[in-house]
């Protein structure tokens, strides 16, 4: 057991996550409803209102919170309880990010800030909505703060021995996440709340839409990392192997940070204003960051086939059968890791220049995103907090609920098959995303899509009910499950891996090309859009 | 750093893959000219509705089987509403936007854009299939964001 006022920190990190999820869960649901035809929304709640909640609170707060929850638990449990200044900087970010989650969660059900969650100017929504997501941003500041504050003081006390693992990776995360939301901060700060409070009466859109976008992609990253943290980390431990190699694990995470962010302009490739060569240098950036992703496919299953190779398995693929299938713990993330395949294809399809151009904007994209974040991340998260809740609140996960959390896996995976299968089909028919229900005028293509809209709301309902049943396992164990001591799974290297080189920890270097690469990559183009840029816009309000 | 075998291979093949598909998107860009519209042209969009050619929206033959469509994008329509054209033509759309951001959207096609307030955003198209095209907003521009389509008529 971590020391306990880390463990309730973390705590009150997950809990605000799973809170948003719920929410966020319902809003999904209904909007598959809606959007099928199948219901229309009473007392005059929008669809498009319920979109911003969603994409708010699933792709804003339930991941962040989820992420910080985490990240402090494993920081405390591989470099030890943390120091004062550390958790009450943690404490402090706590505030800040749940008072911002709440003021933005009541300027949406107020209708005061319908703009999805990716704001895109001139559409307009009430300052507040836009100081709301300032708090959520410094307080994610502060708790990466807190976490290198705790590395650097570790560092210092142990005569700069190798960090942990997991810590290493915790700091490599929030440094991701800390440079890529520079860009988000500066266009709330410089552009949005200025101009919502009419200090100012224009702004400058494409300006503000290339800054979100330089936050945009890493911010998947973001999501993404944590999951590899698990498989890399703890995966090796549930299923009875060893890490594969600290070094290359470390490695990949450098890479994350080096290529993840110069890339944004792989979601502004229809637009005007960016030339197309800058495009393209970014579109050859965004597929070094597949790499690591291809670094970390084969450890994973280097730590499979050797785990099971060790437990007597035979044949070319005789591993596979001894894995631990029965446990969720294994279970839920192998799912996650699983989809991963297709989505990062479908990843690989989006990012490439011309082929964007057939999906762009459709629901192919949204299938695209339900698969990485809210199938591969997601069902991570969801396997570490089956053991990760009960940890901390000095439970244990009894067989059936690890029995629960099965069926709960594979409800959503099912319930995803359904939802995201049918987006990414009628998707490369042509249909929007983020639209609500239409025919348009009963034109016959679109009257076509109907049906996958109808599969579309099939998926949602299960996955749904898959939602209710984790939040009851969820709170089984944090309030209910027999006391007990659980274990914090943390894997060991394997003895044949060669060791560590000390450049790993080069925060200067990587940090350093991290920024040449980003100024390489934006400054040319960034320059023209402000030497060459048209008037600004004034704010509407079209909801 | 030592790296095992395997991992090599694996590697090495991940890179040959990714550079095969970078090489493809590459020629297709810079030999073939298939870029993503990325148009330069700038213009004030609180003045767009009354700046030529955006004061008159409209269809315009130009050549033989081609013609120009100067459209533009509003909540919650695009202006002008209906259009045709012979089957083989070549239209090249114009399409700016006088308030929010607008998609331009062709189901069915390869048309498909962003249309960015201050900017011309252009577009090329060969309609070889006669039919009545949807053109669609794939941008959430406001609460009637889904009625925002016009039809353009393909005649055989």
């Amino acid at each position: 057991m971590i020391d306990k006022r880390d463990a309730k920190l973390s705590l009150f990190f997950l809990s605000i996550s799973f809170l948003a999820l719920f929410i966020g869960a319902i809003a999904g649901l209904l909007q598959t409803l809606v959007r099928s035809g199948t219901i229309e929304l009473p007392l005059s709640i929008g669809y498009y209102q319920l979109l911003t909640a969603h994409g708010v609170l699933l792709a804003l707060i339930f991941t962040t919170f989820f992420i910080v929850g985490f990240l402090y638990a494993g920081i405390s449990k591989t470099m030890g309880a943390l120091y004062d200044v550390p958790r009450r900087t943690g404490w402090l970010g706590f505030v800040m990010m749940t008072f911002g989650t709440i003021l933005a969660t009541i300027f949406i059900l107020l209708n005061k800030a319908t703009v999805l969650y990716t704001f895109y100017a001139p559409l307009q929504a009430s300052p507040w909505f836009y100081v709301a997501l300032v708090h959520v941003v410094v307080g994610s500041w502060l708790c990466a703060f807190s976490m290198w504050n705790q590395y650097y003081i570790w560092k210092k006390k142990t005569n700069n021995k190798l960090s942990p693992l997991f810590s290493y990776m915790a700091v490599m995360t929030m440094a991701l996440w800390f440079i890529a939301t520079l860009g988000v901060a500066a266009t709330i700060l410089l552009q949005f709340i200025p101009w919502s409070i009419g200090w100012v009466d224009k702004i400058d859109i494409l300006i503000s839409r290339t800054l979100f976008w330089y936050f945009g992609h890493p911010l998947v990253y973001f999501w993404l990392l944590p999951a590899y943290m698990c498989w890399y980390v703890v995966i090796p431990k549930i299923i009875g192997g060893k890490i594969f190699s600290d070094a290359l694990a470390r490695l990949a995470f450098v890479l994350f940070l080096l290529f993840s962010i110069p890339v944004g302009f792989h979601h502004q490739l229809l637009e005007p204003g960016i030339s197309h060569s800058w495009k393209f240098f970014q579109v050859v950036l965004t597929f070094m960051v597949i790499v690591p992703s291809l670094m970390t496919a084969f450890s994973m299953f280097a730590v499979f086939e050797t785990a099971g190779r060790k437990k007597g398995a035979r044949g070319l693929f005789g591993w596979v059968k001894v894995l631990p299938w029965k446990d969720v713990r294994f279970f839920a993330p192998m799912m996650g890791m699983l989809i991963f395949v297709p989505a990062g294809a479908g990843g690989i399809i989006n990012a490439s220049h011309q082929l964007n151009q057939v999906i762009h904007n459709t629901l192919w994209v949204t299938g695209h995103f339900h698969l990485t974040v809210a199938s591969t991340v997601a069902l991570t998260f969801f396997g570490i907090a089956y053991w990760l809740v009960p940890y901390l609140s000095g439970r244990t996960l009894t067989p059936q609920m690890n029995k629960l959390g099965i069926i709960q896996t594979i409800m959503w995976t099912i319930g995803m098959a359904f939802m995201s299968g049918a987006m990414h089909v009628v998707g490369l028919f042509g249909a929007p995303r983020r639209t609500a229900y239409t025919t348009y005028s009963d034109h016959p293509q679109a009257l076509d899509w109907v049906p996958y809209q109808a599969a579309m709301a099939i998926g949602g309902t299960i996955l749904f009910l898959a939602i209710l049943l984790l939040i009851y396992i969820i709170g089984y164990l944090a309030f209910k499950a027999p006391i007990g001591e659980m274990d914090f799974p943390l894997g060991e290297v394997e003895e044949k891996a060669t060791s560590t080189p000390i450049i790993l920890e080069n925060w200067k270097l990587w940090v350093g090309i991290s920024a040449a690469l980003i100024f390489i990559a934006y400054t040319l183009p960034f320059w023209h859009m402000i030497e060459h840029g048209p008037p600004g816009s004034p704010g509407y309000k079209f909801w | 750093m030592h790296m095992h075998k395997y991992e090599k291979i694996w590697l090495w093949s991940g890179a040959v893959c990714l550079t095969v598909f970078l090489l493809i998107v590459g020629v297709s860009a810079y030999a073939m000219g298939n870029q993503p519209p990325s148009h330069m042209e700038t213009i004030d969009p609180k003045e767009a509705a009354v700046t030529a050619p955006f004061d008159k929206p409209r269809m315009t033959k130009v050549g033989d089987q081609e013609y120009e469509a100067i459209m533009l994008a509003q909540a919650f329509t695009f202006t002008p509403s209906k259009m045709t054209v012979p089957k083989g033509s070549t239209v090249h759309f114009k399409v700016t936007s006088t308030d929010v951001v607008h998609g331009f959207q062709i189901p069915s096609t390869n048309v498909n854009m962003m249309v960015t307030p201050g900017y011309v955003s252009k577009i090329s198209y060969t309609f070889e299939e006669p039919g009545k095209y949807l053109i669609l907003c794939n941008e959430y521009c406001g609460v009637g964001h889904q009625v925002m389509a016009v039809t353009l008529e393909v005649m055989s």
